[in-house]
């Protein structure tokens, strides 16, 4: 416990601490300019409109993948297990550029969906796509475990009792999962918030449109601007630190209730 | 109960010392902590993007200088990155014996913020401390397709432009600065004009790349845009790297960019630099130097070394003569609700 809380202190807290005493550098006013300028207001928008929509895709797409890896049998799932691991291991930057490369006016993708008069690299979209992309293994990696320990005679017993699947999949496999789902969900939006190498590449990075919350913080750096910089990263800290206990309430919620049914 | 928990984290604790402990004797065993040879010098020099290639000849050359001079080894160690990030790095204790950054301001952040060396540093070498200049040119595709050939074409609709992102590159700054002055020339000095000439310019482009070689990437990489803003010399080293691919156009008239180098008063005298740090700096000026500079396209100061280099004669306006010089340019363009936020305030 005292290892615990030691430990927690020197590695999350004194940082974070850190980052609260630089912005406190601001007098109130000058905090509250700093914190809701519209530029900042757009680019927290987009930081967070972006992270909980890409956390989204991949809670459902995580819950589909993970399901066909612990259900089916197919040639070379080992290595297709593997993959799904892989955003974690590349350098963001890498990942950034190879999205941004597909994905431009002259990419493999981007040209077809030029064609359509979709724009992908530089926009918002290009944004959701790279959060889309570090977030998979999450919801994956959560899931699967509690699939792999979640009995199939469960589902033929529902099935028996005269369940579709649609209500098999409702009653018995999602409250189940649901609470690693959850789980799976807040790391996802959790890191999409503060990505900033792969983001960076594929965003135009133009003020009001596709400029994120990060990239305005190395902008207020670059200026010398430290306590600029620190009050927008204590913004986004509290918003995030608020989005993570509300996940985490819904998913006691869905423990309690689970508990209750069983 | 809680005695053996206690028990386990002193356990635990233990364990982690010893881990320490085995990993410090296994770097000590490898020589990462064995002092340097007692008689090779180690400088660090903090550059910004574009210097690589420019340095690291630089820096062999030097090397070869000093030991005929003292019979000394030196090994200067480079460290590049965006000029306004390297600036803070130093401020915030990267030991650079010497800087050679894109613009004065970022050096002046260091004199200021950091009081890392004297606020009057620029004066302390020859041409404004800096031993070459450069400029900003347009690179286009081969042939040159969309007919550019001057500022006035670039801010037309339907040109695409790619030029980092002011704030955060100090290459940016000076895009964005000549072509305020083109537009300030071309408008008998109306700011209003300049102002909505640049608004123009940003309108067409549709990324802002953190840094000049993300830029130069963006361009000559992903295949992005009809013209690229670009240092002179990164537009020459472009050229050589993609042959056929793109040209180089000179506008009528473009800003004298002037990087400057400088000794970080506060580093040498804590390592004991100061006389080969000084040296490396003053060998910048030297003729062998010069003639390394004009090679890797930038425009070296001695003139007989430039006229030899033949790159294009172009007009150039200085940032001090018709800018106020960066302090003030710094404040009303790029500062916090300067001139550039402006144009994308909606």
């Amino acid at each position: 416990m005292g290892f615990t809380l030691l430990y927690l202190s020197v590695i999350v807290l004194l940082p974070l601490a850190g980052l609260v005493i630089k912005a406190s550098d601001a007098t109130w006013p000058q905090f509250v300019a700093a914190a809701v300028a519209p530029r900042a207001l757009a680019a927290y928008r987009l930081s967070f409109g972006s992270a909980l929509f890409a956390a989204a895709v991949n809670l459902v797409a995580g819950v589909l993948v993970a399901w066909v890896l612990v259900r089916y049998r197919f040639p070379f799932k080992r290595v297709i297990d593997g993959l799904v691991d892989l955003p974690f291991a590349l350098p963001t930057a890498v990942a950034g550029i190879a999205l941004a490369t597909l994905y431009g006016p002259k990419g493999w993708i981007g040209q077809v969906l030029g064609v359509l008069g979709i724009k992908v690299a530089f926009t918002a979209t290009g944004v959701t796509l790279a959060l889309i992309f570090v977030g998979l293994p999450f919801v994956v990696r959560t899931v699967q475990p509690v699939l792999q320990d979640l009995d199939p005679e469960l589902e033929d017993a529902a099935a028996s009792l005269g369940a579709t699947p649609i209500q098999t999949f409702t009653r018995v496999i999602a409250p189940a999962i649901m609470p690693a789902a959850l789980t799976g969900f807040a790391l996802a939006f959790a890191r999409a918030v503060g990505e900033y190498g792969s983001v960076i590449f594929i965003a135009g990075n133009i003020p009001m449109k596709s400029e994120i919350a990060p990239l305005l913080i190395v902008i207020k750096l670059e200026q010398y601007d430290y306590t600029g910089a620190a009050v927008v990263g204590v913004v986004m800290l509290s918003a995030s630190f608020l989005i993570l206990l509300g996940i985490n309430l819904l998913q006691r919620w869905a423990r309690i209730r689970q508990g209750e049914k069983s | 109960m809680t005695r053996f928990r206690s028990e386990t984290a002193a356990n635990l604790l233990a364990h982690a010392l010893a881990i320490l402990a085995f990993t410090f004797i296994a770097m000590i065993a490898l020589g990462y902590g064995r002092p340097a040879h007692a008689a090779t010098v180690t400088l660090l020099n903090a550059s910004y993007d574009p210097t690589r290639e420019l340095y690291q000849a630089v820096n062999v050359a030097f090397a070869k200088a000093w030991k005929a001079k003292t019979g000394d080894d030196v090994k200067v160690q480079q460290s590049h990155g965006g000029s306004g990030s390297q600036s803070r790095a130093v401020i915030d204790g990267l030991k650079a014996d010497v800087v050679t950054l894109a613009l004065a301001y970022d050096i002046d952040a260091l004199a200021e913020r950091g009081k890392a060396l004297p606020a009057d540093w620029q004066k302390r070498l020859p041409n404004n401390s800096t031993p070459y200049t450069s400029t900003i040119v347009f690179l286009v595709h081969k042939g040159n397709p969309k007919g550019i050939k001057d500022w006035s074409d670039i801010v037309k609709p339907g040109i695409s432009v790619v030029t980092p992102n002011p704030k955060t590159s100090g290459g940016a700054r000076w895009n964005y600065l000549a072509a305020w002055g083109y537009a300030l020339h071309q408008n008998g000095g109306n700011e209003a004009k300049a102002r909505e000439f640049v608004a123009a310019l940003y309108k067409n482009a549709p990324v802002l790349d953190s840094g000049a070689r993300g830029a130069t990437n963006t361009f000559a990489q992903r295949g992005i845009g009809d013209v690229l803003l670009a240092w002179e010399n990164e537009a020459y080293l472009t050229l050589k790297e993609f042959p056929g691919k793109f040209e180089i156009v000179t506008p009528s008239e473009s800003i004298l960019a002037e990087p400057p180098v400088a000794l970080v008063d506060k580093v040498v005298d804590a390592k004991k630099t100061r006389e080969v740090a000084e040296a490396y700096l003053q060998f910048l000026y030297t003729l062998e130097a010069q003639k390394i500079i004009a090679d890797n396209f930038y425009r070296p100061r001695d003139e007989a070394t430039a006229a030899a280099a033949k790159l294009p004669a172009i007009k150039l306006f200085t940032i001090d003569a018709e800018l106020g010089g960066w302090t003030k340019v710094q404040k009303t363009h790029f500062a916090d609700g300067g001139i550039f936020d402006e144009i994308y305030k909606p």
